[in-house]
């Protein structure tokens, strides 16, 4: 799999992949896809872009250690529950707002603050697995 | 805000004062007692607040729901009973703290001593007060724990260890018999409340399960109240630290056996069995007690032999079956619990300040510890039953209660007379050999103990005999109202110090002249009790060892044959179970399915179907890694397929992304592991596993056919269907599905996805320990 | 329809079990792997089968214009490939681990938690 095609076209795939991601992941409310999916073809991408390139460049890329992207899911995810307990109904019911951006109506919502969670989440946790992984296949 | 009733917040007092030690001890050292002992005294105070109304017969009733659904309320009830019992504990128990904090001053864990103290203290108050069954039985396991904990204080020595768990064993075990005592009790009456319990005795005793709450209810107050033959674990008990033995071990815990047999007197009690084993027991354990007490030379044990006579003797009142026994019994628990307590407490101080508890290496202490003489000759002659103190009263009571003409009558006259001679004999050996005489050299020289120690005993002793003087008080707030609980009628009690000319004081002189006449002969009475015990060479205790040692045989040998190591077993049996729970069911309930009708599916859908039974195939004959990884990979896509052919986009992506990182992850670590992918079981093996996985297998399909012919219920479905636009604003239901309506869920979901995460990292980071093998070689 | 999933489900759950009942780690973990797409399928069954009408609302309408498939077993299994995916990982990182410190797959020999030469248990206090 070392091949320098492979490589080089590694990164240019990754990135359009985790671009990708992030659409399937706004558009999972209204047609498929959602946190669960887009964080796994993150995760996918991460993933290749590690057998590619080895895994020390996709830590730098990434910055953070996964697991903390994951911590970092699992927090946002919680803290998309608090407004609705402040509006007064049950833990996690989802709240609406439907701002104007530039005359174009943009729907933003606890639900999707918690997509997003549940993406970094997926993201975090599955790629710190396979690049925990592929570590230990380097060495 | 929740209405609470003042009284329970200070019932459960005890249990903040227990978190409140430690710290406050460590900051303030021994001192820290006298401040710790505001606590019981606040409870008592504000009990004795109750005294008046309770001494006109009015009963309180109080609670908070706990799980009401149930039936089971943390509910209080106070009558003359528990709030004679109430006063008791928090009394003793304010004594007892300051004792404790002198007895055990630059103890290293002095604070956690005190501690465990306090969640006793409210453990017992919660025992004599609680209502509710299921209450009373929580409180009565919780002191069986705290005294546990406390009798296991010195955990370095074995011997303690051994009394500790001996004790948690014993009443333990007991406790468990209440516990169902409690739910048969509650399926006989229907009611959950004691309260209300105690108004329903004719029905209980009509019942078919009176006879199994009886024997529940006994063996639960035997065992706690350390009745013959269940009495071996209380002198063991004497191991703990002598505050423990003075508080839980004479005054308190042990009596909340007797509190439950007089607590169901009322239910329980006026039938021939009630009358017939209670007094047989309780009898039989006053004559082992006191004879097993002359026998020792230890200050402590000569007292804890006595303090199981005296319970015996309690029981044996409680059952006697008249209001003038159950007098008796009230005013002989009142003058025990002071006595008891405060001879412990100078057996302690003798202990503590002279080196020693043998009363052969004891004497002429008198001119070093007045005080403690003092208070030792005033309790030891009010366990001698002397005027003008409470214990003579008590015994006249007692007397007249039991004489009367009948030969069961007379029988258990005669008993107790011997006993409470030997009572006597003790008393005077416990006050007369460490105090009189000429003064013996101690391992310590003997001097008086600081106020903290002494106060105690001193208080108890004189509340001894200011009791017996004020006896028309003592007779109008604690012993009418508390008998009148008992009994379940009013009772009007009229002791007092006079002597009443009569059978009582005849045989009260008797008990008198017997005693002393023993207590000359006292030397050789503890050799012939040795040698006989000596030829019997078995008791209970041993026998308790023996029970102990088969228990973690049998355990052994059942864990080796369950628990053998090899995994497959463990497979094979929960498979088996499983596949042999569903056919089993299905046939013998009728379930079975309707052989099902086969519409031809469509070629694609066929087609699938084939390439995943392929893929499965492959799995199980794959010869090396990598056909396995890939057939996996086959069945796992045909997975995704089959969701995309039934209308689950989100699904078949879900499913091929997972294929996809299995494969790269399973490639991975395959590599890594050299295996040999062959399957090594032997064709006998193989046929068996192959028959436990198509029984198992089989009855899934099986179960999935005949759910598939039941109608199916599209309620929840179509709730989610309506909604999903209208409510959450998504047009993809499954999302809206996992992002709301069912958020709380994800949530907890993703945590797990991020715990393996933590996991895997953890294993792979986690340092290789040496293979057994070359660790040992 | 239902019928044959049904059967396929029980085909799924036999092989599933064949492995889980071998005594070598990577069979077990294979086992394991099936054993996650048998209890989905199971889920995905009982819920009937719709032929390829995705629980999708059109954009003009506010609730499904025809029969769709049920959502709820899908919300439910979707979440479930990902855990049981994760565990999978899991497992498959502690059966290496296991291998690497034991030195054997075959779980018989490992015996670390359960020893053979077990001593009997303290009968002092």
């Amino acid at each position: 799999m070392n091949t320098v095609i492979f490589r080089t076209a590694a990164p240019y795939l990754t990135a359009l992949m985790v671009v990708f991601s992030i659409f399937i992941l706004l558009r999972g409310h209204n047609d498929p896809g959602g946190g669960f999916i887009g964080g796994l073809i993150a995760a996918s991408a991460f993933a290749i872009y590690g057998i590619a390139n080895g895994v020390a460049p996709v830590r730098r890329a990434l910055y953070f250690h996964p697991i903390t992207l994951a911590g970092f899911g699992l927090f946002l995810a919680g803290l998309a529950g608090i407004p609705s307990l402040f509006a007064g109904v049950p833990f996690l019911t989802g709240l609406w707002t439907f701002p104007h951006v530039f005359g174009v109506e943009v729907a933003l919502s606890t639900p999707l603050v918690f997509d997003i969670g549940v993406y970094f989440v997926v993201v975090g946790a599955i790629t710190a697995i396979a690049l925990t992984l592929e570590e230990r296949h380097e060495n | 805000m929740i209405d609470v009733n003042p009284t329970i917040l200070f019932l459960l007092s005890p249990f903040l004062a227990a978190l409140l030690s430690p710290p406050l001890v460590r900051l303030m050292g021994a001192s820290a007692a006298w401040l710790l002992a505001l606590v019981p005294l606040s409870v008592f105070i504000h009990l004795a607040g109750y005294v008046p109304q309770v001494a006109e017969g009015e009963a309180f009733t109080m609670g908070l729901s706990w799980a009401p659904s149930l039936g089971v309320n943390l509910s209080y009830y106070l009558d003359g009973l528990s709030l004679v019992f109430a006063l008791l504990i928090s009394g003793i128990g304010t004594l007892i703290i300051l004792y404790a904090g002198g007895y055990l001053k630059g103890h290293k864990e002095h604070g956690r001593f005190i501690g465990f103290m306090f969640l006793f203290m409210g453990s017992m108050i919660g025992v004599v007060t609680a209502d509710n069954l299921v209450a009373l039985f929580i409180y009565w396991e919780l002191t069986s724990i705290t005294s546990f904990l406390l009798i296991g204080f010195d955990h370095d020595r074995m011997a303690s260890r051994r009394a500790a768990i001996q004790a948690l064993v014993v009443t333990g075990g007991g406790g468990l018999a209440l516990l169902a005592g409690v739910v048969v009790l509650n399926l006989a009456t229907g009611m959950n409340e004691l309260s209300l319990i105690l108004n329903s005795g004719d029905t209980l005793r009509e019942s078919p399960f009176y006879l199994l709450v009886f024997w529940l209810v006994v063996a639960g107050a035997f065992t706690k109240s350390a009745q013959f033959p269940f009495h071996f674990w209380l002198p063991n008990a004497m191991e703990a630290p002598t505050p423990v033995s003075a508080y839980l071990h004479s005054a308190t815990m042990v009596k909340a056996g007797v509190y439950l047999l007089m607590r169901m007197n009322p239910v329980l009690g006026d039938t021939t069995v009630w009358e017939t084993v209670l007094p047989v027991f309780g009898t039989a354990t006053l004559l082992v007690g006191t004879l097993l007490a002359v026998r020792q030379t230890d200050l402590k044990l000569m007292l804890a032999y006595t303090t199981v006579a005296s319970l015996g003797l309690l029981v044996m009142l409680t059952g006697f079956g008249s209001e003038k026994a159950v007098e008796a019994a009230v005013y002989y628990l009142f003058a025990h619990a002071l006595f008891k307590g405060a001879l412990f407490m100078v057996a302690g101080l003798v202990d503590h300040e002279s080196g020693t508890r043998d009363i052969r290496r004891l004497g002429g202490l008198r001119k070093a510890m007045p005080i403690t003489f003092a208070a030792a000759a005033l309790a030891s002659l009010s366990m001698a039953g002397l005027p003008p103190f409470v214990g003579f009263m008590a015994k006249e009571e007692i007397y007249a209660a039991i004489a009367a003409g009948d030969a069961w009558s007379m029988a258990i006259t005669a008993l107790t007379v011997i006993g409470n001679a030997l009572m006597l004999v003790i008393a005077a050996a416990v006050a007369i050999r460490p105090f009189l005489g000429a003064p013996v050299e101690t391992p310590k020289p003997a001097h008086e103990g600081s106020p903290l120690l002494w106060v105690g005993p001193v208080n108890l002793a004189a509340v001894g005999l200011a009791s017996a003087i004020l006896s028309a008080t003592t007779n109008h707030l604690v012993i009418s109202p508390m008998s009148s609980a008992v009994a379940g009628s009013e009772v009007h009690a009229h002791a007092a110090i006079a002597f009443h000319i009569g059978l009582p004081l005849l045989l009260s002189v008797l008990t008198i002249a017997l005693g002393v006449a023993l207590f000359w002969l006292l030397p050789q009475l503890r050799y012939a009790m040795a040698r006989a015990l000596r030829s019997i060479g078995w008791g209970p205790d041993h026998g308790f060892d023996q029970f102990m040692s088969g228990l973690v045989a049998l355990s052994a040998a059942i864990t080796r044959i369950i628990q053998n190591g090899r995994l497959e077993g463990y497979m094979t049996t929960v498979f088996l179970v499983f596949g042999v729970a569903i056919w089993f069911s299905l046939y013998n309930y009728g379930e079975l399915p309707d052989l099902p009708q086969f519409v031809a599916p469509t070629f694609y859908e066929a087609g699938i179907f084939l390439l995943a039974l392929l893929g499965l195939a492959a799995v199980i004959y794959a010869h090396d890694r990598l056909t396995a990884i890939v057939s996996l990979g086959i069945q796992g896509f045909s997975v995704a397929v089959i969701f995309i052919l039934f209308g689950a986009p989100d699904l078949a992506f879900t499913q091929f992304m997972v294929e996809t990182l299995s494969v790269v992850i399973l490639a991975l670590v395959m590599t890594r592991l050299t295996l040999d992918k062959t399957d090594h079981r032997p064709f006998g093996e193989k046929s068996f596993d192959i028959t436990v996985a198509s029984v198992a297998g089989s009855g899934f399909a099986v179960l999935m056919l005949a759910v598939l012919q039941v109608p199916f219920d599209p309620r929840l479905s179509e709730f989610f269907s309506a909604y999903s636009r209208v409510v959450a604003h998504g047009r993809n239901i499954v999302n809206v599905i996992i992002v709301d309506f069912r958020g709380l869920d994800t949530l907890g979901e993703i945590a797990v996805v991020m715990i393996a995460g933590l996991g895997i990292i953890a294993l792979i980071r986690i340092k290789g320990r040496q293979p057994r093998s070359e660790a040992e070689g | 329809m239902e019928v044959y999933l049904a059967l396929l489900v029980g085909c799924f759950f036999i092989v599933s079990i064949y492995l889980l009942l071998s005594k070598y780690v990577i069979r077990i973990l294979l086992g394991v792997a099936i054993l996650g797409n048998a209890v989905n399928l199971l889920i995905f069954t009982s819920g009937r089968l719709t032929r390829e009408v995705p629980p999708i609302i059109p954009e003009a309408l506010q609730v499904p214009a025809e029969a769709t498939a049920n959502p709820l077993p899908q919300a439910l299994i979707l979440t479930a490939i990902v855990i049981s995916f994760s565990f999978f990982a899991f497992l498959l990182v502690l059966g290496y681990r296991s291998f690497q410190d034991l030195n054997t797959d075959d779980t018989d020999n490992m015996r670390f938690a359960e020893p053979v030469d077990q001593l009997p248990p303290p009968k002092g206090y």
